[in-house]
């Protein structure tokens, strides 16, 4: 069967690529966009570190097909610093040390950008259920919850 | 003693001057939080292939034959290997991490031979154009097995009448030699004392069986290699690994390549644990890629990772401890079976050496199994094999101290380890932290709060021995006096940002002006690997080396260009200063000024150090924790957590709390929830991690961490390694707090709710599932 020809927008960049009707929304952006910044640490949707936002909606990109997201608006961690500047929770996360291995750093960052941006005040329980999508097995959690809380902070200040 | 408290300390880019103790940025942040960091897997090459592994689906089988002929047919298969691709090795035993391993074994393990040993045990691998080609070529490969009854738990396993994994296999360490071989590869043994004599004095004795499941390290990050073999026998290999010198070693040897033709990368990693001390994916990719002529990227699935990659032992473990009224423990012993997996190897020997390591015992005896049956063969999980002996054994602590009535951090203080004492496993200790970090915990907050109903609160120590060894690094001073540091051991956790604060108070420079990378087995001596909690001990050990190269090299400069005697002139604060009546003459220069004048004062500045570290300081630590168990349910939930380890000197504090924390929630995840879980067919039926369950965010609190300082004396800076022993006390601390809650000793790891809520109904609990 032929390809797909799908033409969407991905961190405001209008893109098209061709794809298999097996292959996911992460396949997609890792092998055919060069966007290695998404992590397959499952393939199951179970540990997060593939997430992006598909028109601000959190997704397990493993669990999204490629063929799907035509005409979506796409957003992955490469478009989260907005050109020098890194995004509060990107310099929240450096300063505090909220990563050790960093393989799961993306889809956290990802994750917790969503979230606030439902929640400007977030509790640390709701913090913990929100990302408890995203496996970490480095930090044991501490020092990205304080990161998000305080990014949360800084944000609600302007 | 000095503590360093609180968890929530803010970075900043120290000045020149005392960088090491700082929160600095670590270099290598800003590629991690844009998604711009190289992990295994992304790396590609031109013109690369997929590769693919056929695994067993037995557990034991004979292999019969293997017929490649139609998947090498399939139009897009470039490559098909198979145990003939691989040359037999002779039995010879090597380190890996903190345990060892036989080349005989290595390469079994990687390519199954005459058996499959455990289901997923790689049998075939392919190398095609597309994903989807080579998965049709592996359902094309023919494996004729002849099906062998199994064997899964190590008890079965050491039976007489067990299935036999290797029938040369006979058992190493008693006297006289077994005539038969065994599933029972070795037998060690430490005594110290007489132990008969000792229990003899005992006006109490505890004595309990325990028994833990295998869990897996669990890193995010599944293996992944891209590998490249040339006509003309160069080879070059990315891969995801805690040492890139010893999987060129291995590859090396298994192919029949020069270690020096073979250039190996590490990738940045995406955590190990230990679980990436080892080669799984790495030969075959080169195997396939010599035999494309094309450079092969492989990644195993999840499914693969569980079934494939090590995790570290299930084990039965007996202990005795016998102790006076008073609260002196007089004489212990303990009894360790551990899985090794498909072959000899499991970390039974740190986890006999490290039992009774917290504690001062007259007698003492520990003996251990190491034990082969079906599963994947382990790999080193973070102190390796101790978790499990001292979980034991802190269990009977606890239970001692409740039967003589004794406060249980007073018992721990009053028996603890402390400088001049005798470890069972032969040395004496140096000056150790672990009454420091009994004291620590005992003055929280923490420890004094009131507990209600189904609540309780437990506390356990942990001890690991931390290892130095060959460490290579180099350090360039650039033309413009920037520095360019290179280590050879993967940073997993933070190492480059501890590394680069050595060097910058070394040298007297600005953190920000030096560059660290991790370099390839090309460009740097040889590193033994990240584990052992060694790369910031050795690493900085080994900086400390260069940086005197180089500044005796530029204070020799310096002489020479104000003709004065080298002892005329001293490097301090990142400039060589004339001393005496030479400073009217001569004015102070910087490192920046020889770098700009480096031709015409001597050529290219730089140093090399090149060590075998030695000197590791023990690490001991001690961690609090409350928890609550619902009755109705059985599930436990961790209410709060406090840990206090002695780092010796931290050299960054909060990546010292980080493995402070991170060690402790891998603890909980072991202690409450993760198993491999058989059927009777001897098939893993959790091989994902939504039936594997690790701890999630909304599983645990915060982790408060309380960081000792007692200095290491044979460490430049006081460092001790801290990686390892956080994952030690939580299993015991965890099980002491459900005999509080619960009033019900649990033996049995993991606690998970099925299991609570047998014993809760056994106690006659009301339950609601």
């Amino acid at each position: 069967m032929a390809k797909h020809h799908i033409a969407t927008t991905v961190n405001g960049d209008n893109v098209e690529f061709l794809c298999e009707t097996e292959d996911t929304l992460l396949d997609v952006l890792r092998d055919t966009l060069n966007l290695t910044g998404s992590k397959e640490g499952c393939g199951s949707g179970d540990c997060g570190a593939c997430s992006v936002t598909l028109d601000g909606r959190l997704v397990c990109s493993c669990l999204v097909l490629g063929c799907e997201v035509g005409g979506r608006k796409i957003e992955t961690i490469e478009g989260m610093a907005r050109g020098a500047a890194l995004h509060p929770l990107q310099e929240r996360f450096l300063e505090q040390a909220a990563l050790q291995c960093g393989i799961c750093t993306p889809g956290f960052l990802v994750a917790s950008k969503n979230l606030l941006e439902r929640n400007p005040n977030p509790s640390e329980t709701e913090i913990r259920y929100w990302l408890a999508g995203n496996l970490c097995r480095c930090t044991g959690y501490d020092k990205i919850i304080s990161a998000v809380k305080d990014a949360a902070a800084v944000m609600r200040k302007g | 003693m000095t503590m360093a408290t609180g968890t929530n300390g803010t970075a900043t880019n120290g000045g020149s001057h005392g960088v090491v103790g700082t929160r600095t940025i670590r270099p290598d942040g800003v590629d991690k939080v844009t998604g711009r960091a190289r992990f295994g897997a992304d790396y590609n090459l031109a013109g690369q292939l997929v590769g693919r592994v056929l695994r067993s689906p037995h557990p034991h089988a004979r292999i019969v034959s293997i017929d490649t002929s139609r998947a090498e047919a399939l139009p897009g298969v470039k490559a098909v290997i198979t145990r003939d691709d691989f040359g037999d090795q002779p039995s010879e035993f090597i380190p890996a991490g903190e345990m060892m391993m036989n080349y005989k074994d290595v390469v079994r393990n990687v390519m199954a031979r005459e058996k499959a040993l455990y289901e997923g045990h790689a049998v075939a691998a392919v190398a095609a154009t597309s994903v989807a080609i080579a998965k049709q070529a592996l359902k094309l490969i023919e494996v004729k097995y002849e099906v062998l009854p199994h064997v899964i738990d190590v008890v079965e396993a050491m039976r007489p009448d067990a299935p036999l994994l290797h029938d040369d296999l006979f058992t190493v360490g008693v006297e006289p030699k077994p005539e038969k071989p065994s599933n029972v590869a070795k037998k060690v043994e430490i005594v110290q004392g007489d132990i008969e004599a000792g229990f003899a004095k005992a006006d109490v004795i505890i004595e309990r069986e325990f028994k833990t499941a295998p869990v897996h390290q669990g890193y995010i990050e599944p293996h992944a290699a891209l590998g490249t073999v040339s006509e003309d026998g160069t080879a070059e290999l990315w891969t995801t690994t805690q040492g890139h010198y010893i999987v060129r070693a291995h590859c090396a040897r298994l192919l029949g390549l020069d270690m020096g033709k073979l250039r190996v990368t590490a990738t940045e990693i995406g955590g190990g644990f230990g679980g990436k001390t080892v080669v799984y994916l790495e030969p075959l990719a080169l195997a396939l890629s010599r035999k494309a002529k094309r450079p092969v990227k492989m990644v195993m699935s999840r499914e693969e990772v569980f079934k494939a990659s090590g995790p570290t032992s299930g084990a039965t473990v007996r202990v005795k401890l016998g102790s006076t009224k008073s609260g002196h423990f007089v004489a212990a012993y303990a009894e360790l079976k551990y899985q090794a997996g498909a072959f000899q190897g499991s970390p039974v020997q740190p986890g006999v050496f490290c039992a009774f390591a917290p504690y001062d015992i007259e007698n003492v005896k520990v003996t251990g199994y190491d034990v082969v049956s079906n599963r994947p063969k382990v790999a080193a999980y973070r102190a390796p094999g101790a978790p499990i002996s001292e979980f034991a054994v802190e269990s009977v602590v606890d239970e001692l101290a409740k039967k003589l009535r004794l406060d249980p951090i007073d018992l721990r203080m009053q028996n603890a380890a402390r400088e001049g004492v005798k470890a069972a496993y032969g040395p004496k200790f140096g000056p150790v932290g672990l009454e420091e970090t009994l004291n620590a915990i005992k003055k929280t907050e923490h420890w004094s709060t009131p507990l209600q109903e189904w609540q309780g609160r437990g506390v356990a120590s942990g001890f690991w021995f931390n290892i130095g060894g060959e460490t290579s690094v180099s350090l360039t001073v650039n033309e413009d006096g920037t520095i360019s540091l290179m280590a050879g051991t993967p940073d997993i956790g933070g190492l480059r940002a501890s590394l680069t604060a050595v060097v910058a108070d070394e040298l007297g420079v600005p953190y920000d002006k030096v560059r660290p990378i991790i370099g390839d087995t090309g460009s740097l001596g040889f590193n033994f690997l990240t584990g052992g909690s060694r790369s910031a001990f050795s690493g900085s050990m080994a900086i400390v080396e260069a940086a005197k190269q180089i500044k005796a090299d530029l204070c020799a400069r310096a002489a020479k260009l104000w003709e004065c005697k080298p002892e005329q002139v001293e490097f301090s604060g990142g400039y060589v200063k004339p001393l005496g009546a030479l400073g009217d003459k001569a004015k102070p220069m910087s490192i920046a000024d020889f770098a700009k004048a480096s031709g015409k004062t001597g050529g290219p500045i730089g140093g090399v150090g090149r060590i075998n570290a030695q000197g590791a300081g023990p690490s001991f630590g001690t961690h609090l924790v409350d928890l609550e168990v619902d009755p109705e349910t059985g599930r436990v939930t961790i209410l709060r957590y406090t840990v206090a380890q002695d780092a010796g000197k931290a050299l960054h504090p909060s990546y010292v709390e980080g493995q402070y924390q991170g060690g402790a929630v891998q603890g909980i995840g072991w202690a409450l929830n993760e198993e491999y879980i058989y059927g009777a067919d001897g098939k893993l039926q959790n091989a994902g991690f939504l039936d594997y369950r690790m701890p999630v965010a909304s599983d645990v609190p915060m982790i408060d961490a309380i960081v000792v300082e007692v200095a290491n004396p044979k460490h430049p800076y006081g460092v001790r390694g801290v990686g390892e022993t956080p994952i030690i006390p939580p299993l015991g601390a965890i099980a002491n707090a459900m005999e509080q809650a619960t009033g019900i000793r649990f033996t049995e790891l993991p606690m998970s709710p099925p299991r609570v809520l047998k014993a809760l109904k056994e106690k006659g609990v009301p339950t609601k599932v």
